[in-house]
């Protein structure tokens, strides 16, 4: 008897760096995301880790899409709104290609390791080697797949490689416990020594002290 | 079905026992051995709490909605009121396939006391004298109108509401029920609210309360023994208010400088610009349904609402360790019940780490946008629902 399965429902693909974000956070967590967007990672954590997933996102558009789909997100701004949380009330705070849109990155990075027992971070690495190659050759300010928009109408105030990433960390303090350097398939770069160069993305997973 | 009797109409208390008495809907006494305590040391009984409800309690009792209305609303908030005859206040909100959806929950939604569409209030008999209270009603609280909501819960047998639900002077009540009965409730949306009433907003208020006592019609709150109603002082107090429910956009598009049925100036005081004839309106058809002593007690009412008052000043104190799931949603326009005011609640919430939701709604319609038609903002509360519902294993509408 030949029976035919219904279709599964299509979701949209998940963007490379959330998948190895969720890989970091273990199993039924407590996570606040901050810079949730429409939400793909709490979805992704609520079913596939049973996490107890919280959302702060500075979009109108992002926050209703995620309220509406049922999820715990409110409109926030990750330079204003983190001081309110008290410490250590999640297991990991998730800030995800957002920090370089950040006005204070240094007070966002201590915020989030303070409300968080863990956090994890990830960033468009200012040191792959297209930027690199379209300043040095093009004379240009880059745009990348990972950094898309102009000079002019990028949000993009603070951008790192991901050695800078690891300088400040040392300097305030905080340890990293993993570090992936992504290529622009979303594969991890296998040498650490290549990461700076090679990676498109960079995703750490930190801790306080 | 509409009754013939206006409640502007009546100028006695018998006439007004008449009217009450012919008010569709359920009613709940709370008995006069065991009374209501009220915040300002009176003990109040016997108390009626005049109640509506919509769809069906489940077997389990656990998918109960409890509504709170706003300062002027009634419990008729989805279906056509027994006086003015015009559709429920919600009825954008609850009904079937709603975001309120009576298919699934069991809708609940009473009269405050200190009201006057069938809860005890001020025109309501005083037992110690067989009169109308008047002002010998005691002074209620939001912590008071929820009170008798709880006593009302637990004579429908109901251990939790999934949800409370209510916009403005709803959102105090919803407040109220998160902090002080938090294991009795499961998810409250504050709507268009505030932890407390700012000085403008009693200001505002004050303005209505003084325009009632000034008109020699109100004869120090005992009018119904008088046979007379203070038609225009509450008239006066209405246009007032409405105007802090709507904004300047909203204002100038439906109005703008438009004259009233005529071409020219009159040079006089009648009503030339259309946005004053409008105003006049909505004072003479909320005399016909509001008791003018009512409004003074529910305005004050609100004015003492400071939920960190009761919590050291602190407000994240009222919600430490709170398990309810929050979701506050402002609009851009209100300035009554600005954004700003929601936000400090959810960063009281934020700072005890509490389960909160928080949307602000694009809409240029002033503080009446929670009771208009605003489909994100139907669309955000539908979803918040179902999501908590889903949480707190309820079964889906029509299984």
């Amino acid at each position: 008897m030949n029976v035919q399965r219904p279709a599964p429902t299509a979701t949209p693909p998940i963007r490379p760096d959330l998948r190895h974000v969720a890989e970091m956070v273990t199993p039924g967590a407590r996570v606040l995301d901050i810079g949730c967007g429409d939400g793909a990672l709490l979805k992704l954590l609520a079913d596939e880790k049973g996490v107890d997933g919280r959302g702060i996102e500075i979009k109108q558009e992002g926050v209703n899409a995620c309220v509406a789909n049922g999820l715990s997100v409110i409109q926030g701004d990750a330079d204003l709104d983190l001081a309110y949380y008290p410490d250590r009330s999640f297991d990991f705070a998730v800030l995800s290609l957002t920090l370089q849109a950040t006005r204070d990155p240094r007070q966002v990075l201590l915020d989030l390791v303070r409300i968080g027992r863990r956090a994890i971070v990830s960033f468009p690495n200012f040191g792959h080697w297209r930027v690199r190659w379209s300043l040095l050759v093009g004379g240009r300010m880059p745009t990348t797949a990972t950094l898309p928009d102009a000079w002019w109408s990028t949000q993009n105030i603070h951008l790192c490689t991901i050695d800078d990433f690891v300088d400040l960390a040392d300097r305030l303090g905080i340890t990293v416990e993993r570090k992936l350097a992504l290529d622009s398939h979303g594969q991890p770069i296998k040498l650490s020594a290549f990461a700076n160069c090679m990676g498109e993305t960079g995703v750490f997973l930190l801790r306080k002290g | 079905m509409t009754t013939a009797t206006r409640l502007s109409t009546i100028t006695s208390a018998e006439e007004l026992a008449r009217l009450r008495a012919t008010l569709p809907g359920h009613r709940f006494v709370i008995p006069a051995d065991d009374p209501l305590p009220l915040d300002c040391g009176v003990s109040l009984g016997p108390v009626t709490v005049a109640y509506q409800t919509y769809g069906t309690l489940n077997a389990e009792r656990s998918n109960a909605v409890l509504v709170c209305h706003a300062l002027t609303g009634d419990q008729y908030c989805a279906e056509d009121h027994p006086i003015t005859g015009k559709p429920g206040w919600w009825l954008t909100v609850i009904g079937p396939g709603k975001a309120i959806d009576t298919d699934r929950y069991f809708v609940i939604c009473a009269n405050v006391i200190g009201g006057c569409m069938g809860s005890t209030g001020p025109s309501d008999p005083d037992p110690a004298t067989g009169r109308p209270y008047g002002l010998d009603f005691p002074v209620i609280t939001i912590a008071d109108m929820v009170r008798s909501q709880v006593r009302l819960i637990d004579h429908l047998g109901i251990d939790r509401l999934f949800a409370v639900i209510g916009g403005s002077m709803g959102a105090m009540q919803v407040l109220q029920w998160a902090v002080d009965y938090p294991d009795r409730v499961f998810a409250a949306v504050p709507i268009a609210g505030a932890a407390y009433h700012t000085a403008q907003n009693i200001a505002f208020h004050e303005v209505g309360r003084q325009a009632i006592l000034a008109d020699p019609d109100w004869c120090g709150g005992r009018y119904l023994e008088h046979d007379i109603s203070p038609r225009r002082g509450l008239s006066v107090a209405r246009m007032t208010a409405h105007v802090t429910y709507l904004s300047e956009t909203a204002l100038h598009r439906k109005f703008g400088r438009n004259l009233q049925n005529r071409k020219e100036l009159s040079f006089g005081f009648d009503a030339d610009f259309q946005v004053e004839s409008y105003l006049r309106h909505q004072g003479s058809t909320f005399v016909d349904r509001f008791d003018a002593n009512a409004y003074l007690y529910i305005t004050r009412a609100m004015d003492y609402f400071d939920l960190a008052a009761e919590h050291g000043g602190v407000l994240g104190k009222a919600f430490e360790g709170t398990r309810v799931r929050f979701c506050l949603i402002s609009f851009t326009s209100d300035w009554l019940f600005p954004t700003a005011e929601s936000r400090k609640i959810v960063h009281a919430l934020n700072a005890v780490a509490a389960n909160v939701s928080f949307v602000e709604i694009e809409s240029d319609k002033g503080h009446d946008a929670f009771l208009l038609d605003e489909p994100e903002f139907f669309r955000v509360l539908d979803g918040f629902l179902k999501g908590c519902a889903e949480h707190a294993g309820l079964a889906e509408a029509g299984s």
